[in-house]
C-alpha cells in the first residue's frame, strides 16, 4: 500500500490496473485520454498485462467492449461526453446482452454551445440505458470505485456494465492524496471473474441480443434488468461493507455528512459536493443545524437510503449540475419521486438549485446563501422557486460577447 | 490552509510548477491538491494552475479565488485582464513575479495593498534558456512558504522531471534550488489564508435570468471576423522580426505559409507583421529563403516593436 499524489484519471488507470483487465478498447477525448494514456504506457512497458486496441469511434468502442465482455474476459474503457452519447446506441444494446463491464466517464458539459469544462448531463443522458451509475467526488473514490464497480457488475445477481463518472478538470487533471492499495489485497476482494454460462467462442457461435416480436418476451427482458439493477442495491451494500473491512475505506450508496442531527440538509452529487462539505463544516461553525446528503449510486436509485436520510428535515437545497430543459433538476426530480413514494410525513420544504453547469464555480458564498434560503423557506412552509446560480455580473459578461456576436433582441436595439 | 496559484504562458513549466510545488508539500507531511487549468492549449497562452495545502483533508475544490500567494513567471501577464493575475490579490496576500521592476513600483502601479516581491530573471540567453521559466520561480515559491526545507523541493523536482534526460533534470533543478536559497530573506513570509467565514459573507449578488428570444439567446456570432477582436499577438513568448536589408520581396513565402494570415504584403511587396495576430509560432522563420526573418524574444522586443 502506498499513499501518493495521483489526479483522477491516473486513479482510474490504477483501478483497471488493479483489476487486472484483460481488454481495453479505447478511443481519445478530452478530459478522458490520460486514462487510455496511462493504461498504454503501462502495457507498453509490460508493467500490467492486456490488450489496448485503439478504435475508430466510440460507436465501435463501446461495440467491441460489450463484444469482448460475451467471451468473459475482464473489460474496461472510458471516454467523455459527445463521446458517450456518440456511443449511446450500443450502450443500450449491450446492456440488454447482460455481460459485465466497466466503464468510466469522464464528465463534461453537452454541446451546444461547445465547452470542456464539467456538468453531468452527458452521464445522466445514459441514465435510463440499464448501465449501473457510481459518481465520485474524490480521487481516492474514483479508484476504490473501479474495484467495487467490478464485483457489482460481475455479481450473478446482478451482472449488468456499470459506469463510473467522476468530474473533468475538479478530478480528472486534479491531484490529491490517494492510497494505491496492494495488488495481494485487491486480488482478494477481487477474485478473478466467474463468467458462469457466459463464454462466447468462434467454434461454438451463439447469438447475442436476438429478436423478439410482439412484446411479451421483451417486456420480460426489460423489466429482468430493472429487476437486477433493483437487486444490485443490496449487493451494492455488501460489497461496500466488505470493502470498508478490507481496506477501511466506506462508500455507502448515499455518503452523509453530519446529516443525522441535522434540521436542513444539502444533497448534490459529484466532486462539488465535497465543496458544499466544507460549506456545511463552516456553518456549523456558526450553530446552524446543516448537513450534506450524497448519493454515490444513481442507477440504481437509492430511494429507501435518500428517503430515512431526509426523514424528519425541516428544509432540504437539492443542486443539480445539471438541467433537464422543460423541467429542471433530474435529481431535484427523483429526489422528489422517491419522497412522495412514502415516509418521510410531513414532507420537508425541498428547493431546487441549478448550479455548476459547464463547470461554472460554486463559491462558498453561494452555498451560504442556500442555506439561508432553505430556512427561511422552511419558516413559511413554502418551497421557492428554482434557481439559476447566475449573478448580474454574469450576465454583464454574456451581454459583452453578445455584442461582439452582433446578437439582437426583439428590437433589434443590439444591432449597431 | 494554503493556498497558491501559479501563473504562466503555456510552454513555461506552469503544470509542472505546481506540481513540483504539491509533491514538496506533499512530502512536508501536508495534504495537498494540486491542478492545472487549461483554456486553449497552446505554447504562449495564459494557463494558471493551482496548489492547496492544510494539515487536514481538503474539501475546497477549483479555482482559488483568495490566494495567499500569487507567483507569476511572466510579467507581461500582469496586464492582461484574460490572465486573472489579480484576481483575490489583497492586503495579505503576497504577489511573486519574475521581473526586473522594482517591488515598490509595482505596488504604485497596481495600487496593490498587499507584498510584491521579484525573483531577478535568469542570467544568460533568454532566447536559449537552459531551464524552464518556472524553474526559478517554484524555488522561490517554496522559500516563501518556509515549511518545505532544501531537501524535500529536491527530491520534489527529481520526481516530477524523472522523464527529463540528465542535462535538463540537472539544469532545472539547480535553478530551482539557487531561487531556493536567493529568497532566503523571505523564508515564512506567506501567511495561511482563513476560510470565507459562514457569518459575514457577501451573498452573491443573483438575479433571476429573464427570457429571451432565440435571436438574441442563441449561442451564434452573427457578425463575421470577430476573431480580429482576439488579440492573439498576446500569446508570444518570441517574435519573428523581418529584416528589409535582406529580405529578396519574394511577395509571397512568408505571407502564404503563415498559418493567421498575420503577414501582408504591400504594393512595394515589402511584408509587414501584424504583431497584434502573430502567435510566434514562426513558420516563416522556417520558409524564408534568404534567412531575413529572426526570432527575437518579447522580453528583448523594442517597445517600438510592440503592439
Amino acid at each position: 500500500m502506498t499513499r501518493t499524489l495521483l489526479t483522477g484519471n491516473g486513479a482510474a488507470a490504477w483501478g483497471a490496473r488493479l483489476a487486472r483487465i484483460d481488454y481495453v478498447p479505447a478511443f481519445p477525448i478530452t478530459p478522458q485520454t490520460e486514462i487510455i494514456e496511462t493504461l498504454a504506457g503501462w502495457i507498453d512497458t509490460g508493467a500490467m498485462t492486456g490488450r489496448l486496441v485503439t478504435m475508430d469511434s466510440e460507436h465501435s468502442m463501446v461495440t467491441a467492449a460489450g463484444a469482448a465482455a460475451t467471451t468473459g474476459v475482464r473489460v474496461f474503457s472510458a471516454t467523455s461526453s459527445q463521446g458517450l452519447l456518440y456511443g449511446m446506441e450500443m450502450l443500450y444494446a449491450i446492456a440488454g446482452w447482460r455481460a459485465p463491464l466497466v466503464l468510466i466517464n469522464v464528465s463534461r458539459g453537452l454541446a451546444s454551445p461547445i465547452t470542456l469544462e464539467p456538468d453531468h448531463n452527458d452521464v445522466l443522458a445514459a441514465r435510463d440505458c440499464g448501465f449501473l451509475q457510481i459518481h465520485c467526488a474524490t480521487c481516492q473514490e474514483v479508484l476504490d470505485s473501479v474495484l467495487i464497480a467490478y464485483r457489482l457488475a460481475e455479481d450473478r445477481r446482478v451482472r449488468l456494465p456499470v459506469l463510473v463518472n467522476l468530474d473533468g478538470f475538479y478530478l480528472s487533471f486534479t491531484r490529491e492524496p490517494v492510497v494505491v492499495p496492494d495488488q495481494e489485497a485487491v486480488d482478494r476482494f477481487l477474485p478473478p471473474h466467474d463468467p458462469e454460462n457466459i463464454a462466447f467462442r468462434a467454434e461454438t457461435p451463439m447469438s447475442q441480443g436476438v429478436a423478439v416480436l410482439g412484446g411479451s418476451a421483451y417486456s420480460y427482458f426489460r423489466y429482468q434488468m430493472h429487476l437486477a439493477a433493483a437487486k444490485a442495491l443490496t449487493v451494492y451494500d455488501e460489497i461496500a461493507h466488505e470493502f470498508a473491512d478490507r481496506f477501511g475505506r466506506c462508500h455507502e450508496a448515499v455518503e452523509c455528512h453530519h446529516a443525522d442531527d441535522a434540521e436542513y440538509l444539502l444533497v448534490m452529487m459529484g466532486s462539488f459536493a465535497t465543496k458544499a462539505k466544507e460549506a456545511v463544516d463552516r456553518l456549523r461553525d456558526q450553530g446552524l443545524a446543516i448537513g450534506l446528503v450524497r448519493p454515490r449510486l444513481i442507477r440504481p436509485f437509492p430511494a429507501d437510503h435518500l428517503r430515512e436520510a431526509l426523514a424528519g428535515k425541516k428544509g432540504v437545497a437539492v443542486i443539480d449540475q445539471n438541467l433537464s430543459p422543460g423541467q429542471g433538476g433530474i435529481l431535484h426530480t427523483e429526489l422528489a419521486a422517491a419522497l412522495s413514494q412514502g415516509r418521510p410525513r410531513p414532507m420537508p420544504v425541498l428547493a431546487s438549485f441549478i448550479g455548476g453547469l459547464g463547470g461554472r464555480n460554486i463559491g462558498a458564498e453561494e452555498f451560504y446563501e442556500m442555506a439561508r434560503v432553505i430556512v427561511e423557506a422552511a419558516a413559511t412552509g413554502r418551497p421557492p422557486a428554482p434557481r439559476l446560480l447566475f449573478s448580474d455580473e454574469e450576465l454583464r459578461e454574456v451581454r459583452k460577447l453578445q455584442a461582439v456576436a452582433r446578437a439582437a433582441g426583439r428590437t433589434g436595439e443590439e444591432r449597431p | 490552509m494554503y493556498r497558491i496559484r501559479f501563473h504562466g504562458r503555456g510552454g513555461q513549466g506552469i503544470k509542472t510548477a505546481s506540481r513540483i510545488l504539491g509533491t514538496a508539500l506533499f512530502l512536508a507531511g501536508f495534504e495537498v491538491q494540486d491542478a492545472p487549468r487549461y483554456g486553449a492549449e497552446r505554447r504562449g497562452a495564459p494557463i494558471f494552475a493551482y496548489v492547496r495545502a492544510d494539515r487536514r483533508p481538503i474539501n475546497e475544490r477549483g479555482v482559488i479565488t483568495r490566494p495567499d500567494l500569487v507567483a507569476v513567471a511572466d510579467e507581461s501577464l500582469v496586464s492582461l485582464p484574460m490572465a486573472g493575475v489579480r484576481q483575490g490579490l489583497d492586503h495579505h496576500a503576497i504577489l511573486l513575479l519574475h521581473s526586473a521592476t522594482p517591488p515598490d513600483t509595482w505596488q504604485q502601479r497596481l495600487n496593490l495593498a498587499g507584498p510584491v516581491i521579484t525573483l531577478a530573471l535568469p542570467a544568460g540567453d533568454p532566447g536559449r534558456p537552459s531551464h524552464t521559466p518556472a524553474a526559478r520561480l517554484v524555488g522561490a515559491a517554496a522559500r516563501l512558504l518556509g515549511s518545505i526545507d532544501r531537501q524535500a523541493l529536491e527530491e520534489a523536482v527529481m520526481r516530477e522531471l524523472a522523464a527529463l534526460d540528465q542535462d535538463d533534470l540537472a539544469a532545472n533543478l539547480a535553478a530551482t534550488l539557487a531561487a531556493y536559497d536567493e529568497t532566503a530573506a523571505h523564508h515564512g513570509a506567506v501567511r495561511e489564508g482563513a476560510p470565507i467565514s459562514a457569518l459575514d459573507y457577501r451573498p452573491p449578488a443573483w438575479l433571476v435570468l429573464p427570457f429571451e428570444e432565440a435571436r438574441r439567446a442563441a449561442p451564434a456570432i452573427h457578425a463575421a471576423a470577430t476573431s480580429v477582436a482576439v488579440n492573439t499577438g498576446l500569446w508570444r513568448t518570441a517574435r519573428p522580426v523581418i529584416d528589409l536589408h535582406h529580405c529578396h520581396r519574394c511577395w509571397w513565402l512568408c505571407s502564404t505559409f503563415c498559418p493567421e494570415s498575420a503577414i501582408a504584403v504591400g504594393d512595394d511587396r515589402s511584408p509587414a507583421i501584424d504583431y497584434d495576430h502573430c502567435k510566434g509560432c514562426m513558420v516563416c522563420v522556417a520558409q524564408c529563403p534568404a534567412h531575413a526573418i529572426h526570432v527575437r524574444p518579447e522580453t528583448a522586443a523594442d517597445q517600438g516593436e510592440r503592439s
